[in-house]
């Protein structure tokens, strides 16, 4: 009752306290592979340690993404970061048999999968997981990344958001069907400009009724999407003062979009670098960015701005002074990277670069380095720093991306959590057996006419 | 077993597989799932298979078996996946993910479905005749060259370069549906998100009635499931569809089961069932003996049977009790290998990828 209380209030209610998550990113820069104790990025056994790790620290949330093509570097698939990652809801349903707490969020896309085919599969995934699942709703529009799948691009960049609502509408009446615990389900009809969907669904509810709602898109129209839809918005901010802003900024658009000022959590991507000592762990932090940002990843970084090879360019030396040969940045190497002005860049970057006196290895590894989100130090002058976090609210929890596998969260779990626990920030057990219940999320029941009108609206 | 035995009769040894999800089994107990797959393991079966059909209630075949994966060691996990409501790169790197969760044990049983509610869902018209079995040669083709993509070794951490992986050994599939392709025709580049499956190629498995020339290619599959109307029409069946495939495609003889059970007679279960023998399927109905009698026959025709139980708890209590170990003890029964794969069951090698060797690999600036 207190959480449906807190979900429905005007005002916004700081719980207190920090959950965790861990994202096995897959492909990145972000997960060291030269160390010796890299494991492997596609062995089972590596995913079960992380997720078992995660859930002895009482993690509420083991994320994956999702792989739609390979990001290439020039025309080929880019050859010097963590690549080849498996399906995350197949990795996630096996995750199932040998965990019992944690949630299971897969990252899927709204663009190329079919709405009934995919609400059935994440359905099963709640049911077979004894309702842990959750989806992590992302938005793709190119026609470069449509090459793999049977309708090519289609979507122009400016429907991507109205697409995706009317997707995750669907989605949901197709969860809300089933009203009874004997069925039967009732017949969802969807219409739209993208697609038709006509299926009477086949899955009961789950033991947290649907799966739960994460979202990633960082735009206005990404935050107003989250705000009408989501549980939980996994935000690009996880500095303090970042933090309280997005806090606002999110507060006020799920005001406005009906909901109560506390029904979307947030859980910022995030990075760790501990140690006994404050000194230990700058120490630590060097050695990281250094294995993250190899000379040959530098160089590679600038030669996709470039759209030209660059491997003349000394990467302890200055920048390049030649311009680039695009006018754009191109998409394959992920969406961060798309539609800069590549000339325009060049020239600011030179200048920061000359002015700060940076090497080429040294301005990538501040550019790409999760530089806002890293929290580096000892384990105690940490949780203080977290504990603050939890003390205002500016954030629900943590999205943590290891730069190890599998040994990424040992630190944390064995360290961090304990400190966190002490400070009375952090959970000493899992409230409960579903992903709903320990996000402290209210069950979403719609009645018909509720749904009648989201529908109306998308 | 002897090794000795095991030698002589290693030439006519065969295989059981068990349908877990025929009448008997309600898919709703989860915790049951985990022990039926393994008990159906320490049965001694060498493999288990999925159903996918619409069921209500019932989840999705892939992912069940993927959960099956980590608490098992040796028996073959085997999905129904559909072909023609599917995306076909999605499938790809699903089966390849579940090859990596089951250590090498996964494999495919590709289905056609036809139907219109699964059109309708997806938004397409219905799919019938021949169309299908196009659906499903392409999708059986975009998987192939999606798991072989990435050679072997594709991944090479080579710190010095600071390569992760060896660009030379991945590869666009470069699929496209042929010209006379009756649906909406597509094309899949590649390369896969995820590096070459445990055993390079999982083994494929359809239904006879999919494979043949105009069909799905026979090369496209390496094992086909054979139906007949009852058990004394199987061998027969079985040798026809070994004249019209050839020898590198395995045969499975489909059978239903009904035991004699816990002091209730098979014929009587059967009546109060109800129910009738699903398309067409043969189906056996007596004592365990006759069974162990009846398999071992089959076995001398087919390299497998898959045995559909009537009640899965109540079938697979008998079958391990008297049957599995009576056809062990006769030494028609393969002995299952810890850790082994799906491939070394079927007898097949584990291929090269399509690509090695080739100087197909994506060229600069392509």
């Amino acid at each position: 009752m207190t959480q449906h209380n807190r979900a429905k209030s005007d005002v916004f209610v700081p719980t207190g306290k920090l959950q965790f998550g861990v994202f096995f990113q897959g492909v990145n820069s972000g997960t060291i592979w030269k160390a010796a104790e890299s494991g492997s990025q596609t062995d089972f056994e590596s995913f079960r340690r992380i997720a078992q790790t995660a859930e002895r620290g009482l993690f509420a949330a083991f994320f994956l993404g999702e792989g739609l093509r390979l990001r290439e570097h020039l025309g080929r698939p880019h050859a010097l970061d963590v690549v080849g990652r498996p399906d995350a809801q197949t990795m996630l349903a096996a995750l199932a048999s040998v965990t019992t707490n944690i949630g299971l969020v897969a990252t899927q896309n709204t663009t190329y999968n079919d709405p009934a085919d995919l609400a059935h599969r994440l359905a099963s995934l709640d049911l077979i997981s004894g309702g842990r699942a959750a989806w992590n709703i992302v938005t793709t529009d190119n026609a470069w990344t449509g090459a793999n799948f049977r309708r090519g691009g289609y979507l122009d960049h400016a429907d991507r958001y109205r697409h995706a609502e009317a997707f995750v509408e669907t989605a949901k009446r197709i969860w809300d069907s089933w009203e009874t615990a004997e069925g039967p389900a009732r017949r969802v009809l969807h219409e739209g400009q993208h697609y038709t969907v006509d299926v009477t669904p086949r899955l009961p509810r789950s033991a947290q009724y649907r799966p739960v709602l994460f979202q990633a898109g960082d735009s206005p129209e990404g935050r107003d999407f989250a705000a009408r839809q989501a549980d939980v918005i996994f935000s690009a901010h996880p500095k303090f003062d970042a933090a309280v802003e997005f806090r606002k900024d999110l507060v006020a658009r799920s005001l406005a979009a009906g909901r109560g000022a506390n029904a979307v959590q947030i859980m910022p991507a995030s990075e760790f670098i501990l140690a006994p000592t404050a000194e230990e762990a700058a120490a630590k932090k060097e050695w990281v960015r250094g294995l993250q940002i190899g000379p040959q990843q530098a160089v590679a970084y600038l030669e996709q701005f470039w759209g030209r090879e660059l491997s003349e360019y000394d990467p302890d030396g200055p920048l390049p002074e030649i311009d680039p040969v695009v006018e754009e940045t191109s998409e394959t190497r992920g969406s961060g990277f798309h539609g800069a002005k590549a000339r325009q860049l060049a020239d600011q970057w030179r200048a920061e670069a000359k002015d700060k006196g940076l090497s080429i290895r040294q301005f990538v590894t501040s550019r790409t380095a999760r530089v806002d989100a890293t929290f580096t130090g000892s384990y105690s002058a940490v949780a203080d720093q977290l504990a603050e976090f939890a003390r205002v609210g500016a954030v629900d929890g943590f999205n943590i991306s290891p730069w190890l596998v599998p040994s990424g969260l040992d630190d944390i779990v064995n360290h961090l959590v304990p400190e966190l626990q002490e400070r009375g920030v952090y959970p000493t057990e899992y409230r409960g057996s579903t992903l709903r219940e320990n996000l402290g999320l209210e069950t979403p029941v719609r009645t018909a006419d509720e749904t009648a009108e989201a529908v109306r609206a998308s | 077993m002897s090794t000795t035995e095991h030698t002589t009769e290693e030439g006519r040894a065969g295989f059981l597989a068990i349908e877990l999800d025929g009448a008997g089994w309600d898919g709703g107990d989860f915790a049951s799932l985990a022990e039926a797959v393994l008990a159906a393991e320490s049965a001694g079966f060498h493999a288990a298979t999925f159903a996918d059909a619409p069921v209500p209630g019932r989840t999705n075949a892939l992912q069940r078996a993927a959960y099956a994966g980590p608490v098992t060691r040796s028996i073959a996990l085997v999905p129904e996946v559909d072909t023609v409501h599917t995306e076909p790169f999605h499938v790809s790197t699903q089966l390849a993910s579940l090859d990596y969760v089951s250590g090498g044990r996964a494999g495919w049983i590709a289905t056609a479905a036809e139907s219109s509610e699964a059109a309708a869902a997806v938004g397409r018209s219905s799919v019938t005749g021949a169309a299908l079995a196009q659906e499903a040669a392409a999708s059986i083709e975009v998987s192939r060259r999606l798991w072989d993509s990435w050679e072997d070794d594709a991944v090479i951490r080579d710190v010095a370069t600071g390569r992760y992986i060896d660009v030379d050994k991945l590869h666009y599939a470069d699929f496209e549906t042929p010209a006379d392709f009756a649906g909406a025709g597509y094309s899949v580049k590649g390369p896969s998100i995820i590096p070459r499956p445990l055993q390079g190629q999982l083994p494929v498995l359809a239904a006879a009635s999919l494979v043949g020339e105009g069909q799905v290619p026979a090369d496209g599959v390496d094992a086909v499931l054979v139906t007949a109307p009852t058990p004394e029409l199987l061998a027969a069946e079985i040798r026809d569809v070994r004249r019209r495939l050839g020898a590198s495609v395995a045969v499975i003889a489909e059978l239903e089961v009904v035991l004699d059970s816990r002091g209730q007679a098979a014929v009587e279960r059967l009546a109060g069932s109800g129910s009738a023998a699903d398309g067409g399927r043969a189906r056996y109905a007596g004592t365990a003996a006759g069974l162990a009698d009846l398999l071992e026959s089959l076995l001398v025709e087919a390299d497998g049977v898959r045995l559909h139980p009537a009640s899965l708890a109540l079938e697979l209590d008998e079958l391990s009790r008297l049957v599995l170990p009576e056809l062990r003890r006769r030494g028609a029964l393969r002995a299952p290998v810890l850790d082994g794969t799906f491939r070394d069951l079927l007898g097949l090698t584990r291929p090269a990828s399509r690509y090695a060797d080739s100087s197909a690999a994506i060229a600069a600036g392509n």
